[in-house]
């Protein structure tokens, strides 16, 4: 019977391993495996045609931390994120709040906000270029009906990296809101009625019963804008390349451009690596969010 | 006397609570609006303006005549039917890529008992932050390497094995009652004929939902197949579109509208039958 028993424990693993394996392998071959060599590869000097590549050690990172272009994209990738997240976990609030009211056409509405989600980068950044056009486009003619003098918004360091903020505010908050709206859903209608007894004003009800309800909510949207700060550059391509003069430049799009324009694969690893460690970090306050760090209060 | 008393009360709060609903109530639908308007301004724009000429819709000369100028210009400057299909056949079989790896997988995590399981989910969880996009280069050398560089194939492979498709398929399956695997065993199934005739079915709102998500995102997918193509017979859409709008290639912007709303009008057409589908998708595979 416990041999059976055995036998039958031995045969479900066999058969769980040999349902796994497919995805494993696939999941070795590309993500794991190209972390490992992207580790590795940024131990080693840039190949030419008159010297091999060598291992250096950490001579690339040394190289990146003395470059100041290499600050500059990171500082160009922290303002982004920092505007970035927090604007659109603000708006996105505000959509999901009046979507769900019983406001006229809230469907409307609900579309509106949605809608640019289900657009590429690319062609966001093609539907922006009417705005961003020095002179003739959206933005300039309307200031220059106050006299306005044209701006080449993607064309000056003091406003390319904000032209840029803009498109993804816009592509990303409608995302953002159907979580909220999913979130407001399930909050009883009884703590808004007892909010009114309380004679708690509507700022009181959302700043002490709404927003602490929707905390894990506001967690996870969190995370998912963090890591949205990493990998949403596709509008750099048509909007600015990151320029002028690396000011709107940022970490992944630098990263295409190290290994694919100058064709510097070990630089284009380390910059890989220090991106992972960035989103490790991410993975490790996700993890900790879900231990239940955020409660109900 | 007091049933009248508690029906005022309950009048007062009534309305009190539509007054706390309507609260600015003017102002905010206003403002709702408003936002909506700005919302989608920058689609509505576009759309208009491919239907003029360059000089009535950067005059914004709203009576201007409608055209198709720019639609025909655009349409025989770049192979765009092909980088359809190209983009049809890339979402197709990354879709069936993943609902054979993350199924089998799921099943795995879901249903079968072995030592080292926790670790293992815990390794395919790392790969949520281990984002495709961040490791185009090293993906570039091992999909090369393979022989699959300039094939849908190559651009499809990397998000095969999806661990987000995995983790969903195995919560999914896990609400599947043992009763039913039962039944199913007693009345002949192995565990393939298990998976496919009780869970698979089981599990069905789930593959519709991870569906709907993987061709939007795949859709409009741009870097990794930017990287890893170099023709139009492998070019999808987005890679398509960038390199027709690229500000070095002097197309003019109304034509550049009109391509743009060309590429994007499938999907967003499918979205707007289907919007409400479409957001409890993004809503069901982003909720974990």
């Amino acid at each position: 019977m416990a041999t059976s028993d055995s036998h039958e424990r031995r045969r479900m693993a066999l058969y769980g391993w040999m349902l796994l394996a497919p995805a494993l392998i696939m999941l070795t071959t590309f993500a794991f495996l190209p972390t490992v060599s992207a580790l590795w590869r940024s131990f080693f000097s840039r190949e030419t045609s008159r010297n091999p590549s060598e291992f250096i050690g950490l001579e690339n990172y040394e190289y990146l931390f003395q470059d100041p272009v290499f600050w500059q994209v990171a500082t160009n990738n922290l303002i982004y994120a920092g505007v970035t997240i927090p604007v659109s976990i603000v708006i996105a609030l505000g959509m999901a709040l009046w979507a769900n009211s019983k406001m006229q056409g809230r469907t409307f509405l609900r579309i509106a906000y949605f809608t640019p989600t289900m657009l590429p980068m690319i062609a966001a950044a093609n539907l922006w270029l009417f705005f961003y056009t020095p002179d003739i486009g959206l933005i300039d003619s309307i200031t220059a009906l106050f006299g306005a003098e044209p701006v080449n918004w993607l064309g000056q360091p003091e406003t390319a990296l904000w032209a840029v903020i803009v498109v993804t505010i816009w592509k990303e908050a409608g995302f953002y809101m159907i979580f909220y709206l999913a979130a407001l859903q399930t909050i009883p209608p009884d703590l808004r009625e007892a909010a009114i007894i309380e004679g708690a004003s509507r700022w009181t009800y959302l700043r002490r019963i709404l927003l602490p309800l929707l905390m894990p909510t506001t967690l996870f949207v969190m995370i998912n804008a963090m890591i949205n700060s990493v990998k949403l550059i596709d509008h750099l391509f048509i909007l600015t390349k990151g320029g002028p003069n690396n000011a709107s430049k940022l970490l992944l799009y630098w990263i295409w451009e190290t290994a694919f324009s100058y064709f510097d694969r070990p630089m284009a690893a380390a910059l890989t690596v220090l991106v992972l460690a960035v989103l490790g970090l991410v993975a490790i306050l996700q993890f900790r969010g879900l231990e239940g760090r955020i409660h109900y209060r | 006397m007091s049933v009248g008393t508690a029906s005022a009360t309950q009048n007062a709060l009534r309305r009190s609570l539509s007054g706390f609903f309507e609260e600015d109530g003017g102002l905010e639908t206003i403002a709702a609006w408003l936002l909506a308007i700005v919302w989608i301004s920058p689609l509505v724009f576009a759309a208009w303006a491919s239907f003029h000429t360059a000089s009535d819709a950067l005059s914004f000369d709203l009576t201007a005549p409608l055209t198709l100028v720019n639609y025909i210009e655009a349409w025989f400057d770049a192979p765009w039917l092909r980088y359809f299909f190209n983009t049809m056949a890339l979402v197709t079989l990354i879709l069936l890529g993943q609902f054979f790896f993350c199924t089998l997988a799921g099943y795995a995590f879901a249903r079968f008992e072995f030592r080292g399981r926790e670790v293992l989910f815990i390794l395919v969880l790392m790969q949520l932050f281990i984002l495709p996009e961040v490791l185009i280069v090293e993906n570039y050398v091992i999909v090369s390497n393979l022989g699959l560089f300039d094939s849908i194939l190559g651009i499809g492979v990397p998000y095969m094995a999806s661990a987000f498709g995995i983790f969903l398929l195995r919560q999914a399956f896990k609400q599947v009652p043992k009763e039913l695997e039962e039944a199913a065993r007693i009345e002949g199934c192995g565990w393939m004929g298990i998976l496919w005739r009780v869970y698979m079915p089981v599990a069905k709102p789930t593959y519709l939902a991870y569906a709907m998500v993987s061709i939007a995102t795949h859709w409009n997918n741009f870097l990794w197949p930017l990287v890893v193509t170099n023709s139009s017979d492998t070019r999808p859409l987005t890679v398509g579109l960038s390199l027709f709008a690229a500000p070095e290639s002097g197309v003019s912007i109304v034509v550049i509208s009109a391509a743009t709303l060309m590429s994007i009008a499938p999907l967003l057409i499918a979205f707007l039958l289907f919007q409400r589908q479409f957001m409890q998708a993004f809503l069901r595979a982003g909720i974990r």
